[in-house]
C-alpha cells in the first residue's frame, strides 16, 4: 500500500526539458518579478529574491514546479549583507536543484520564514538564527537552537568575539512535580525529561516530554548538547589535507567513509578535480563496509532499546562490527576515525599481500547471509519484536518529504529516492543493486530496510572485490594530480550531497579566492530526520516514542555537529 | 614485643595505653583524601593492625568489583561499547558493569567533547554518583579539547569541569587503550590513590552568587538569583 498521492503529470514538468534538464527560463518565468537577480551557483542556479516574498516563492515552487524537498537553509554573512539559501531538489529527481537566494541587509537581517511552506525549514532556520543571527519573520519558534539560550552573539558571524565569557544554565535541577507539572491549557499534564544524559537516546539528546496520562502531549527534541563546531573548524582548515579528518566526526558510527564521501564530493566538483576509477571502486568498497557497521550498531542499539536485550543482538552486532572494523582497519590504518579519502582519490592503495586482503572480505562474504538471516530470526520474525514496532511510529510519506526526511527513514515511509542511484556518483551506477523501499512506515520498515541495505551493501562489496582483484597491475591509479594548495575561484558556491549512512549528507561551500572555505554548511539527514520525531511519537506511549526514536538511529554527533 | 605490639582487651585501653592518635586521623594524612572515609573504617576504626589490612581489603574491593556508568557523550563511546562487548569484554576485568542510573556506579569514564551546554549537565551527574568515585577520561577531547580545542563552545578538557584520574589519550582511543586505562585505574585504587579533589575552573554556581558585571546584569532579566549556571572565561581557558 503507498500513501503516496500521485501528482499530476503537468505539475513537475514545468521548467524539465525533454531530456530532463531543468530550464532555468522558464523557472524565471514561472516566478515572474519575484526573481531579482540570478547566480551561477555549480550544481544548480541561485534566483535572487525579495526577503519578503519567501514564502510566495517556495510554495510557487513547491507546487507548480515540483521542487517537493527542501534539502538545506545555508545562512551566511558577507561584508554587506546577510543572506540565506534554500537548497531545493526534488524527491523524484534529485539533479534538478535549484537555490533560492535571500539577502537581508546587515543593519536589519529580517527575512521572512521559509517553515509555513517546509516544515523542515523550522529547524533550518532555527540554526540559521542561532549560529549566523538571521532573523525569520512569521517563524513559528524562533529561538536558539544549538547554543544555550543565555548565549551571546552569533558565533558564525564576521563580528563575534570568542573569548567573551559566557554563562549557561542548568534549569532541570528544578524539581519536576512543582510548577511545571501543569501547561496552561491542560491542567492534568506532567513534564518529564528524557535526557541528556539516558542510555535510550542514543547519545546526548533531551527530550522534553509532557505527559497526558502515559501519553505523550507533546514533545520537544532539545539538541546541542554535542555542538562542537563543526562548521567552524572546516571553516578553519585548508582543503587539502585539514579538513579531511572533520567529516569522520560528524556521524561517528563507523561511517566515517561516507561522511568522507561528502566532502571529497563536493571539494572535487568545487576544484574541478578527476578522480581515477580505481579509487572511485576502493571507495565505493569501503563507505558500503562504513553502511554496514553503520546500519548494524543501529540495528543493535534498537534492539537494546526495544528488548533491553544486552546480551544477544547487541552482542551479535557488535561482533560482527569487530570484522568490519578490522577490515577497515588494515585498509585505512584507523578502526573509527579512517581518514582515508584524498580529494582526487584515497590515500593509499590496498594492503599487500592483496590476496590476503581480498580473503578476508570473501570470508565475511561468504557468511554474511548466514549472519544476516539471524538477525531476521531474532527481530524481524519475532513476535516480541513485530508486538512493539508494527504499527507505533507512524510517519506517512507527506509528512517524511515536508519535514526532509532521507535514507532509510524516508524510504521505510515509501519514497524511493537514494542519491547513490538517483545522483550517481563513484562506481554505483556501473554496479548492480537495489534500492530497498517499504511502505510500512512504521518502526517496523525502518528496521526492515535497514536489514535488506545491508544484503545490498553487500553484494555491491563483492562485486567491488571482484573488481579490484582483476584490475591491470599497472593502471592501479589510486590519486589523481591535485595540487599542492587548492585556491577554488572566489564566490564559487556549491552544494553537494551523497547518501550517508543517515540520509542525504550535503554540503554547501563556498570559496572565497583563500586556501580555506569561507562557508562551510553541512546539511546532516540525521538533524532533518530528528525533526519528524513529534510526528511519530505524540498521542502514543513513551516506549513508543523510545522506540520511533530507535529507528531513527540519529546520531548526535552529526544532528548537533 | 614490644609495648605497642601487646594485644589489648578494649580500644580504651589500648588508647590510653599507647597515647596514639586515632588510626583514622593518623591515616589521613599525605596521599590518602577524605573520600576513603566510610562508615566501616569508623566502627573498626582503633586497631591498627585489622585496620591495615581492612583497608587494603576495601581497596582491593573496590578495585576489583567497577561499576561503570553508562553514559555516552560521542565518537568515544562507540569504542567504548566495543570494550564492554565481546571480544574485548572489560568484564573480565571485574569492570564491566555498565549501569544506567549515577546512583549505583563507581566510576564514569566520560567518552567525547564536552561542550558548553553538556558541561553543567555532566557535573550534575557526576555529583549524583555516590563517594569513593572514580573518573577515566577518554579521548583527546577531556584531555585538552582535542581536535575541537579551538571551537567557540568547547570544554578545553574535562578536568575543566570534574577531577580525572585517568586520561587515556587517543582519537578515538582503542579498546586495548581503555582497557589500560582500566586496569590503570584499578592499580590505583589497589594503592589507596586517588586524584585530589579540587575546585575547578568551571563549577555549578547559584546566578545571584555571580560577581556582579556587564554579563550578569544582561542577563538579569531572563535568569533567576537561585537558577545554578556555569560561567566561562574563554579568555583564561588554556
Amino acid at each position: 500500500m503507498s500513501l503516496e498521492e500521485p501528482r499530476p503529470p503537468t505539475e513537475s514538468d514545468v521548467g524539465v526539458t525533454a531530456e530532463g534538464d531543468l530550464d532555468y527560463d522558464e523557472l524565471a518565468d514561472l516566478l515572474g518579478d519575484h526573481v531579482v537577480d540570478r547566480e551561477q551557483h555549480v550544481n544548480a542556479e541561485g534566483f535572487v529574491i525579495r526577503p519578503d516574498e519567501v514564502e510566495a516563492v517556495l510554495s510557487t515552487l513547491r507546487d507548480e514546479a515540483g521542487f517537493d524537498h527542501c534539502s538545506c537553509v545555508t545562512a551566511q554573512e558577507y561584508q554587506d549583507r546577510y543572506e540565506s539559501i534554500y537548497h531545493l531538489k526534488k524527491y523524484d529527481d534529485p539533479t534538478q536543484e535549484l537555490s533560492v537566494v535571500v539577502p537581508t541587509p546587515r543593519d536589519n537581517p529580517v527575512s521572512q520564514s521559509g517553515a509555513g511552506v517546509f516544515d523542515t525549514a523550522e529547524w533550518h532556520e532555527r540554526e540559521a538564527y542561532d549560529l549566523v543571527g538571521v532573523e525569520y519573520e512569521d517563524h513559528p519558534d524562533l529561538r536558539r537552537i544549538l547554543l544555550p539560550e543565555t548565549w551571546q552573539g552569533h558565533p558564525l558571524s564576521l563580528d563575534y568575539n570568542q573569548d567573551q565569557p559566557q554563562i549557561v544554565p542548568l534549569r532541570e535541577h528544578a524539581n519536576p512535580m512543582e510548577k511545571r507539572t501543569k501547561v496552561p491549557d491542560d491542567p492534568d499534564t506532567m513534564f518529564v525529561n528524557i535526557g541528556p544524559h539516558h542510555p535510550a537516546t542514543h547519545g546526548v539528546l533531551h527530550v522534553k516530554t509532557t505527559l497526558d496520562g502515559e501519553q505523550i502531549a507533546d514533545i520537544d527534541p532539545d539538541i546541542g548538547y554535542l555542538h562542537r563546531c563543526e562548521e567552524q573548524m572546516c571553516q578553519q582548515g585548508t582543503y587539502r589535507h585539514q579538513i579531511m579528518p572533520y567529516p569522520d566526526r560528524w556521524d561517528y558510527i563507523s561511517a566515517g567513509l561516507l561522511n568522507e564521501w561528502a566532502y571529497a564530493r563536493a571539494a572535487e566538483d568545487l576544484a574541478d578535480i578527476d578522480v581515477p576509477e580505481y579509487a572511485q571502486v576502493i571507495r565505493t568498497m569501503s563507505a558500503e563496509f562504513s553502511r554496514i557497521a553503520a546500519h548494524l550498531l543501529a540495528v543493535a542499539t534498537f534492539a537494546l532499546d526495544i528488548y533491553g536485550d544486552f546480551t544477544a543482538i547487541f552482542m551479535y552486532g557488535i561482533r560482527d562490527r569487530e570484522v568490519i572494523q578490522n577490515i577497515l582497519e588494515d585498509l585505512t590504518g584507523q578502526r573509527l576515525m579512517f581518514n582515508y579519502f584524498r580529494l582526487g582519490g584515497v590515500a593509499w592503495d590496498l594492503p599487500e599481500p592483496r590476496e590476503e586482503f581480498f580473503e578476508q572480505i570473501r570470508d565475511f562474504l561468504d557468511e554474511w547471509p548466514e549472519r544476516l538471516e539471524e538477525y531476521h530470526n531474532l527481530l524481524t520474525s519475532n513476535e516480541l519484536f513485530q508486538l512493539r514496532v508494527v504499527d507505533t511510529g507512524v510517519l506517512p510519506p507527506e509528512e517524511a518529504k515536508s519535514y526532509g526526511a532521507t535514507g532509510p527513514v524516508a524510504r521505510g515511509s515509501g519514497i524511493d529516492y537514494d542519491l547513490r542511484r538517483d545522483d550517481p556518483y563513484g562506481y554505483y551506477d556501473e554496479l548492480e543493486w537495489d534500492v530497498i523501499t517499504d511502505d510500512g512506515c512504521d518502526n517496523f520498515s525502518r528496521a526492515v530496510v535497514r536489514l535488506k541495505e545491508m544484503e545490498q551493501s553487500a553484494r555491491i562489496i563483492e562485486q567491488c572485490v571482484d573488481l579490484l582483484e582483476d584490475w591491470p597491475e599497472d593502471e592501479r591509479e589510486i590519486q589523481s594530480n591535485v595540487p599542492r594548495t587548492l585556491r577554488p575561484d572566489p564566490d564559487k558556491e556549491i552544494y553537494r550531497a551523497v547518501e550517508g549512512a543517515k540520509g542525504e549528507l550535503g554540503i554547501y561551500i563556498r570559496s572565497d579566492g583563500t586556501d580555506k572555505p569561507a562557508r562551510f554548511k553541512i546539511r546532516s539527514p540525521c538533524f532533518c530526520n530528528l525533526q519528524t520525531l513529534p510526528v511519530m511519537a505524540e498521542g502514543e506511549y513513551v516506549p513508543d516514542m523510545i522506540a520511533a526514536l530507535g529507528s531513527l538511529d540519529i546520531v548526535l554527533g552529526e544532528v548537533d555537529r | 614485643m614490644s609495648k605497642n605490639d601487646q594485644l589489648h582487651d578494649t580500644l580504651e585501653q589500648a588508647q590510653a595505653e599507647t597515647g596514639m592518635e586515632s588510626t583514622q586521623d593518623a591515616r589521613m594524612g599525605e596521599g590518602v583524601d577524605s573520600r576513603f572515609n566510610s562508615k566501616l573504617r569508623q566502627a573498626f576504626g582503633h586497631t591498627p593492625f585489622i585496620l591495615t589490612k581492612f583497608d587494603e581489603f576495601m581497596n582491593w574491593v573496590r578495585g576489583s568489583s567497577m561499576f561503570m556508568l553508562l553514559f555516552g557523550i560521542a565518537c568515544c563511546s562507540i569504542e567504548m561499547m566495543h570494550t564492554y562487548a565481546v571480544k574485548h569484554d572489560l568484564d573480565r576485568f571485574g569492570a564491566g558493569v555498565p549501569r544506567a542510573s549515577p546512583r549505583q556506579a563507581d566510576v564514569i569514564i566520560v567518552p567525547g567533547t564536552i561542550v558548553s551546554k553538556f558541561a553543567p549537565r555532566m557535573k550534575r551527574v557526576y555529583d549524583q554518583m555516590p563517594e569513593p568515585k572514580f573518573v577515566v577520561s577518554m579521548g583527546s577531547c577531556t584531555i585538552s579539547g582535542g581536535p575541537f580545542q579551538e571551537g567557540y563552545n568547547v570544554i578545553k578538557g574535562a578536568e575543566e569541569v570534574i577531577p580525572v584520574d585517568i586520561h587515556v589519550p587517543g582519537c578515538p582511543p582503542r579498546p586495548e587503550a581503555l582497557i589500560y586505562g582500566v586496569a590503570k585505574l584499578q592499580e590505583r585504587i589497589a594503592n589507596g590513590e586517588s586524584a585530589p579533589v579540587t575546585v575547578k575552573p568551571y563549577e555549578l554556581e547559584e546566578f545571584g552568587d555571580l560577581e556582579q558585571d556587564e554579563l550578569v546584569q544582561k542577563l538579569a532579566d531572563e535568569v533567576d538569583e537561585d537558577d545554578l549556571v556555569m560561567r566561562y572565561n574563554w579568555a583564561e581557558s588554556p
